[in-house]
């Protein structure tokens, strides 16, 4: 018996099919999200990556912002359940998750016997994101998966004070014309998010050990400069980015469909 | 036989009747006040002027969608967006903008009162000049201490005077103390009951909606010291009551969880808070911003105490035990924050409110962004995943056996 986790993000979309021992039996990842053919194209890589068709799913659970466009899904779970429950599976002593997904970022914490206790979110601004990271690899020329060597390179970590998309803008293209180089940049805007990020981790405080999951996940730069600003090792599984998926896919298997 | 009017249009009617009567002083040639929410009403209704409360346009405009359009044209006169939204729409329509949602003549004095918040002050004071009126002002300062100090009650009623003495002089009116008796046994008759309505939260499943409340707030603000409004109070209460004998309720869907939303409404976006809390039933039992309208006082020293006692303008342990307590009476299961964009006092202290509430009281506790009357800083698909989170929290809460401590 098969169950489904999709995760419908602003920019991706992941799926994750697991069986009835919680083993991840597939999973597929499609660029595009909510209401784009990102979640079909998901669906069906998990689906091809897991030798199975439609059919041999019992049940499907949908989470992210396109969690409710989802017409296949027989539930939705939010994804700060949804976070927490493929933390804790992907790592059993996790206790603070920390997850920076395209326009938004959440802290969760865990209980000791790994179920979600409470969560902060971002307020309306997307600043400290994976939006402010695309906009800045754009403004940069510096694809995103090559930012965390680019700032590993760097001398200095120039102090970006904007974490609004806007501002930051404009802040990083008066730094570049007074001749600072790309990598110093990069290593000031990932303090940047770093800091904004921080502190909603301490507001909700944090205990060992730390995930993080969600996209941004798997720049190094990123986890290295949040690891400076909470001082604790920051655990990332190769899997992060389905966390959210596979997560659902738990959900759906305990659904009892 | 007539058929009964029930509470919900009489309690309508009310309001009407404020706004009526002032277009009709207006049209008298009579001067007429616009008025802050917690400025001692019983003043104003003592002399027989007529007053209106820019506070509840505010809501009523931003209700009807009407806040936006209101807004842009104060930041238009040069107002900045981070000022409270009653604020900039009530300063657009002084400076003349139209608003046909909730229309109401120009002031010829204003009225207020700082225990609501001190952006109120700067506020009238534009409106003042504006209009080249005179702003009759009370000054309640923040209580830093749980309970209020015999000096800042004895400054309170000195204004009180001082106030009463300003507007006999504007008016050519004067003050009766008889009447001012009788005003304010009807303040302290709408207070009761007000607070008798609202304490139906406390019985489960509750025979109302919180929200409910919010609606009957114009009531509260504006004619609460009217025995119509005493009398259409009690009706509503009696309605809760029957409720319960009938197993009844205005929220006509499950009550799988109760909760407490804290803070202001988002008025322009009340379908979209309203839709996932009737998805994943969860009612509204428990609101501070409504009963703080119900002020109960003795004498005339006890009515400075109590217009002391706004949630703005008490201390953050007095605040939070004032919800917490809230919390317990009305059994909620969880607790919606709304970090209004427009009320920065309000919000400020939340964040520690809201740790204090997780650790004394054991619920979930889950914030959001939005605005009481601008609909820009809103997003409904944020809020949907915050209250999607909490209501699978108190679902987990649930399934292992706890309602909180």
């Amino acid at each position: 018996m098969l169950f489904l986790g999709i995760d419908i993000g602003s920019a991706v979309s992941k799926c994750v099919i697991t069986d009835e021992t919680e083993a991840i039996r597939g999973k597929g990842l499609s660029p595009g999200g909510a209401g784009t053919g990102g979640p079909q194209a998901a669906v069906a890589m998990a689906l091809a990556d897991a030798g199975a068709a439609a059919g041999d799913i019992a049940a499907t659970v949908a989470t992210g912002y396109g969690r409710n466009l989802a017409a296949a899904a027989d539930s939705t779970m939010s994804e700060l359940s949804c976070h927490a429950a493929g933390a804790v599976k992907l790592y059993p002593g996790v206790r603070t998750v920390i997850d920076i997904g395209g326009q938004d970022a959440k802290v969760l914490s865990i209980t000791p016997a790994g179920k979600l206790d409470s969560f902060i979110m971002n307020d309306k601004c997307a600043a400290g994101t994976g939006r402010f990271l695309e906009e800045m690899s754009r403004v940069l020329a510096v694809p995103i998966d090559e930012m965390a060597d680019v700032a590993g390179r760097a001398a200095h970590e120039l102090q970006i004070s904007s974490t609004c998309v806007v501002f930051a803008e404009t802040e990083v293209i008066s730094r570049m014309a007074e001749g600072a180089a790309v990598g110093d940049v990069l290593a000031g805007i990932f303090a940047a998010i770093a800091a904004r990020v921080g502190a909603l981790a301490k507001r909700k405080g944090v205990v060992p050990e730390v995930v993080m999951t969600g996209g941004v996940a798997k720049n190094e730069g990123m986890r290295r400069a949040l690891e400076r600003e909470l001082g604790t090792p920051i655990h990332v599984d190769p899997l992060a980015q389905y966390a959210g998926a596979l997560g659902a896919a738990l959900f759906a298997s305990q659904s009892g469909l | 036989m007539s058929e009964k009017i029930p509470a919900k249009q009489r309690l309508r009617d009310v309001v009407d009747s404020v706004y009526r009567a002032a277009w009709e002083a207006k049209e008298r040639g009579e001067p007429v006040g616009w008025s802050s929410s917690k400025f001692p009403a019983e003043i104003p209704e003592t002399l027989g002027l007529a007053v209106t409360y820019p506070e509840n346009q505010a809501a009523g405009i931003a209700a009807k969608h009407g806040g936006q359009r209101l807004c842009e044209y104060a930041e238009g006169l040069g107002y900045s967006n981070d000022i409270c939204g009653y604020a900039r729409i009530s300063l657009a329509y002084a400076a003349g903008a139209e608003a046909d949602e909730r229309p109401m003549p120009q002031p010829d004095f204003v009225l207020c009162c700082n225990n609501i918040c001190n952006c109120m002050i700067k506020w009238y004071e534009a409106i003042a000049r504006m209009h080249n009126i005179p702003l009759i002002m009370i000054d309640v300062p923040y209580n830093n201490t749980v309970d209020v100090p015999e000096a800042r009650v004895a400054y309170v009623r000195a204004q009180f005077e001082d106030a009463i003495a300003q507007l006999e002089e504007l008016t050519g009116r004067t003050w009766s103390n008889e009447r001012f008796k009788e005003v304010c046994a009807n303040a302290n008759r709408s207070a009761s009951a007000w607070l008798k309505a609202c304490g139906y939260c406390s019985v489960k499943p509750s025979p109302l909606n919180g929200f409910d409340l919010f609606n009957h707030m114009a009531d509260i603000v504006t004619a609460r010291c009217k025995p119509e409004t005493a009398e259409a109070f009690e009706q509503l209460a009696a309605e809760y009551e029957e409720g319960v004998a009938k197993g009844e309720s205005t929220w006509h869907y499950d009550e799988n969880y109760r909760i407490m939303f804290e803070g202001i409404p988002c008025w322009p976006e009340l379908q979209a808070l309203f839709k996932p809390l009737k998805d994943s039933g969860a009612n509204t039992v428990a609101v501070v911003y409504a009963p703080a309208f119900g002020f109960q006082y003795t004498d005339v020293d006890d009515m400075a105490r109590a217009y002391c006692r706004a949630p703005n303008s008490v201390c953050i342990e007095a605040g939070t035990a004032w919800r917490a307590d809230l919390c317990k009476e009305n059994q909620v299961d969880g607790i919606l924050v709304h970090y209004n964009r427009s009320c920065k006092p309000w919000s400020g202290y939340m964040l520690e409110m809201e740790r204090r509430w997780h650790d004394q009281l054991g619920v979930p506790v889950v914030g959001f962004d939005g605005d009481q009357a601008d609909p820009r800083n809103f997003s409904e698909a944020q809020y949907q995943t915050r209250v999607q989170g909490l209501a699978e929290l108190m679902a987990a809460n649930k399934a292992a056996g706890g309602q909180g401590k």
